[in-house]
């Protein structure tokens, strides 16, 4: 739920990294932390257990400028990915504005990926929110590993309208930026058209 | 479907809300007094934070009400309207009005955990006042608002972010 405050000429968009355990969600939001100008980034919070899985949320607010007079915010939150995390990945969705689904490419995460979209759109049905209809962009993540799918089989499992797609290996930055401005583009698009 | 379009603060409740929570920070002997939504987003804060990071506090205290929400209806209650923290020097007060808006109060050994709460009720009803107008608007008249401020926003305009 997108929010302007006129009294601080602000927008603040959510955009919430969702997918399978171990994708790469947290190493996407942490990418984005590390080459983000100091100015332009708040503190990156990190739930996490005592093994660096996600327990709760990673949130990372960015700022990117001004337009029109009104500075853009943009609060980017992950979810735990491992699958009895569902009620808090519900939880992380309320007034999301775009999603970025972090599809793992290997063979072996092919049912999660598609298991995980799944668990998307029903959280999202549930808090009252259409996939078809959200902002959303679909990452492949993972591609130098080499037991990854070909992309355009991923494509064909996992592409549910003409969302945009990229590729990327989030730990050395490939492609995180470009799936990050996609979105955002998407939000403020979206916004627009309201 | 649920309308996705958002709150919308204007710069006379901004004014609203601050007098009133200038009141209850004075009256509560309190350090600070913050006012955020559910999704953690801030809406108007008053008082000394300290070295404390306002964006990381709202977030979260909207993740805090957002799990203990949770908590609350796996045992067949709603919500749990009230929420305290205690540390060693400062502790939280956090409540909720009218079930959208968070009110986080922060206070030290100049104030108690019974004044605090005695003056948060004795204000809730006048953010509760404020809160509605807000939502009420919000109802209707926020779409055009947000229009208004997003409408004439090009594409050029959002390449131009990136640098």
């Amino acid at each position: 739920m997108t929010f302007i405050n006129y009294a601080a000429r602000e927008i603040n968009c959510k955009i919430v990294y969702y997918g399978p355990g171990l994708g790469g969600k947290t190493t996407n939001i942490q990418w984005i932390h590390q080459k983000t100008r100091e100015e332009s980034k708040g503190k990156l919070i990190s739930l996490a257990t005592e093994t660096d899985r996600t327990l709760f949320f990673d949130f990372l607010p960015i700022e990117l400028g001004t337009i029109r007079g009104f500075k853009t915010r943009f609060h980017l939150y992950t979810v735990p990915g491992q699958v009895f995390y569902d009620a808090s990945r519900r939880l992380i969705l309320k007034g999301v504005d775009g999603v970025v689904f972090v599809a793992d490419s290997q063979e072996m995460r092919r049912d999660a990926n598609v298991e995980a979209i799944d668990n998307l759109r029903i959280n999202l049905n549930d808090n009252g929110y259409d996939l078809t209809e959200l902002p959303y962009v679909l990452q492949f993540n993972k591609r130098d590993l080499p037991g990854a799918m070909a992309a355009d089989e991923m494509t064909q499992e996992l592409r549910l309208r003409e969302e945009p797609i990229f590729e990327a290996v989030a730990t050395r930055g490939d492609g995180v930026f470009d799936t990050l401005k996609s979105i955002i583009k998407l939000v403020l698009a979206d916004l627009r058209k309201r | 479907m649920m309308s996705r379009t958002g709150l919308v603060i204007l710069e006379e409740d901004h004014a609203n809300f601050i007098a009133v929570l200038e009141e209850l920070l004075e009256e509560s002997n309190a350090k600070f007094v913050f006012l955020l939504d559910k999704n953690g987003q801030q809406i108007a804060r008053t008082g000394d934070l300290g070295d404390g990071d306002p964006t990381a506090l709202a977030s979260l205290a909207a993740g805090n009400v957002a799990a203990t929400e949770g908590l609350a209806q796996l045992i067949g209650e709603t919500e749990f309207s009230t929420l305290f923290h205690e540390g060693e020097k400062d502790s939280l007060h956090i409540s909720l009005i009218s079930n959208k808006i968070i009110l986080l109060v922060i206070f030290d050994e100049h104030s108690s955990l019974g004044l605090v709460r005695l003056r948060v009720k004795q204000h809730l009803k006048e953010l509760a006042g404020v809160v509605n107008v807000v939502l009420t608007r919000d109802n209707g008249g926020s779409a055009s608002l947000t229009a208004a401020a997003l409408g004439d926003i090009t594409d050029e305009d959002i390449d131009a972010l990136f640098g």
